[in-house]
């Protein structure tokens, strides 16, 4: 804009418009795309707040083998190893996030996805998981096998 | 900066080309020019409609089991989501109304005369693809309300003689109204009535625009008499400003009306339930649902139900038709078109307000 123009109350008084007008529809459109950014979000799963389940029932399981149960909205990996014994981990690969398996031929935690290896106490062996599978306790109520998580963890 | 970038993309594609045609189109300026306003501002709620429809679909999940509880999880979970409902419901309606305003404008104003009779077509059609999209999407939240007025739709088209009984399977998915007319009737408002409104429109617009707009016979002759008095107004940018401002009231209406008047879910349909009394369908189909109530069970010799649902879709044929009923310009337009134009308007006004109060 030139200096005559600028100087001419004409142009100056039609400046203000544009800019009332402007920021008219700048709000309007603000309080349109608010709203919508808001609805695409998509509103919390509620955390169902689980630190304890019931994983399974004693004799379930075989000696050397391993099955997924739900622990709150995420998957959980209940192993009875030969000597006997139950470990709980949580079954979520801590690389990308697949659902690992027990491998009884290896006796290892093993992920189909990108060949990650866990030990039974989920430390992280080989391939890329970058941590160790978060692991729980189990006790034993009757013969209801009981998963906790560990105090805290 | 932004119009460094206009002229990069004028370089490259000589934008100026482009509107060219707008650039030339004119709108007549005359007492009535109001009118030309309402194909605008129903083109826009349409574009609000693909909008917040697109905006429902990432909540909504189809299915006897699962539809109502995701309405419902839009309008109590889903934050604004009573808000983008609300919109897309009260939309549709203002829509309908604007599309019928439109239609009584284009009629009383004579200009669906030659050379637009296609424009008319086109409108017309796309005046029944609307009423399509209104009574497909009614039954998306599945609730008793729209659960029996589907029933009665589309038993409506099971009276037609021959092809009545397989269109209504069709349309139904079976012989009852299921879960899967739901998925059908899903289909139809999401995927295949959006595609046809489109080309329509395409066509509808691109006549508009190659035949310009008409000026009513009466105003027409005045300017003949006194050609002072002739007035246009550039399309690009004049009118179509004043349209956006249009535009900006009927969506500052839309957005009072869902405020304060949030749509209504209902109950959720039980298909072995029994219909609730006083069962109406949405205002735009009263005046042919009062129409029906109307007709004695027997006609002579005919069924009246068979006889009504054939009269209703003879009148929409003939009205389709109508401008190939007129007189072609210069003459003056036929005096009993105009005489029908107000009777329809009239009867159904007049029919959709007794179907409101009627029990």
């Amino acid at each position: 804009m030139s200096a005559d123009e600028s100087s001419n109350p004409g142009s100056t008084r039609r400046r203000v418009i544009e800019y009332f007008l402007g920021g008219g529809v700048f709000a309007t459109f603000a309080s349109f795309l608010y709203p919508v950014l808001r609805y695409v979000a998509p509103p919390p799963v509620a955390d169902l707040g689980v630190n304890e389940v019931v994983a399974g029932k004693v004799g379930d399981l075989k000696p050397n083998s391993g099955a997924i149960f739900r622990f709150g909205n995420s998957p959980g990996l209940l192993i009875l190893t030969s000597d006997g014994t139950y470990q709980a981990l949580s079954a979520t690969c801590t690389h990308l996030g697949c659902t690992v398996q027990y491998r009884g031929d290896l006796r290892q935690v093993w992920c189909p996805c990108h060949n990650g290896i866990y030990g039974i106490d989920g430390r992280n062996i080989s391939g890329p998981p970058p941590k160790p599978l978060e692991a729980y306790d189990v006790h034993l109520r009757g013969d209801e096998i009981v998963v906790t998580t560990k105090r805290g963890a | 900066m932004i119009s460094a970038i206009i002229r990069w993309l004028d370089e490259r594609l000589h934008l100026d080309d482009l509107i060219a045609p707008f650039r030339h189109k004119t709108v007549p300026v005359h007492r009535l020019t109001y009118w030309y306003f309402f194909g605008g501002i129903t083109l826009f709620l349409f574009g609000v409609q693909v909008i917040t429809g697109i905006l429902l679909l990432l909540y909504y999940n189809a299915g006897a089991n699962e539809a109502f509880e995701s309405v419902q999880y839009i309008m109590t979970k889903v934050r604004y989501g009573w808000l983008i409902r609300s919109i897309h419901s009260w939309s549709a309606n203002l829509m309908i109304l604007t599309a019928f305003a439109h239609m009584f404008s284009v009629l009383f104003l004579k200009a669906y005369r030659k050379p637009r009779e296609l424009t008319w077509v086109s409108g017309m059609l796309l005046l029944f693809l609307v009423m399509g999209f209104g009574f497909s999407g009614y039954l998306l939240p599945w609730n008793t309300l729209a659960f029996f007025a589907t029933k009665v739709g589309t038993a409506m088209v099971g009276q037609i003689p021959i092809v009545g009984q397989p269109v209504m399977v069709f349309l139904r998915g079976g012989p009852q109204v299921t879960g899967a007319t739901l998925i059908r009737f899903f289909g139809f408002h999401v995927a295949v009535l959006p595609g046809l409104v489109v080309v329509l429109i395409a066509i509808h617009l691109f006549l508009v625009q190659r035949l310009g707009m008409s000026v009513p016979p009466k105003i027409e002759a005045e300017w003949i008499e006194n050609p002072s008095a002739r007035r246009d107004m550039k399309f690009f940018p004049n009118f179509l400003l004043r349209e956006m401002m249009a535009w900006y009231v009927a969506i500052g209406v839309l957005g009072a009306l869902a405020a304060i008047f949030p749509w209504n879910l209902g109950v959720k349909a039980d298909p072995f339930g029994s219909a609730p009394a006083g069962i109406k369908p949405e205002w735009y189909f009263l005046f042919m649902f009062q129409t029906l109530k109307l007709i004695p069970s027997k006609v002579w010799f005919v069924d009246g139900e068979v006889l009504g649902v054939l009269g209703c879709g003879l009148v929409a044929l003939l009205w389709l038709l109508l401008p190939f009923f007129e007189s072609e310009p210069p003459s003056r337009p036929k005096r009993w078109i105009t005489g029908l134009g107000i009777f329809a308007l009239m009867y159904v006004t007049g029919m959709s307000i007794y179907g409101y109060l009627a029990k």
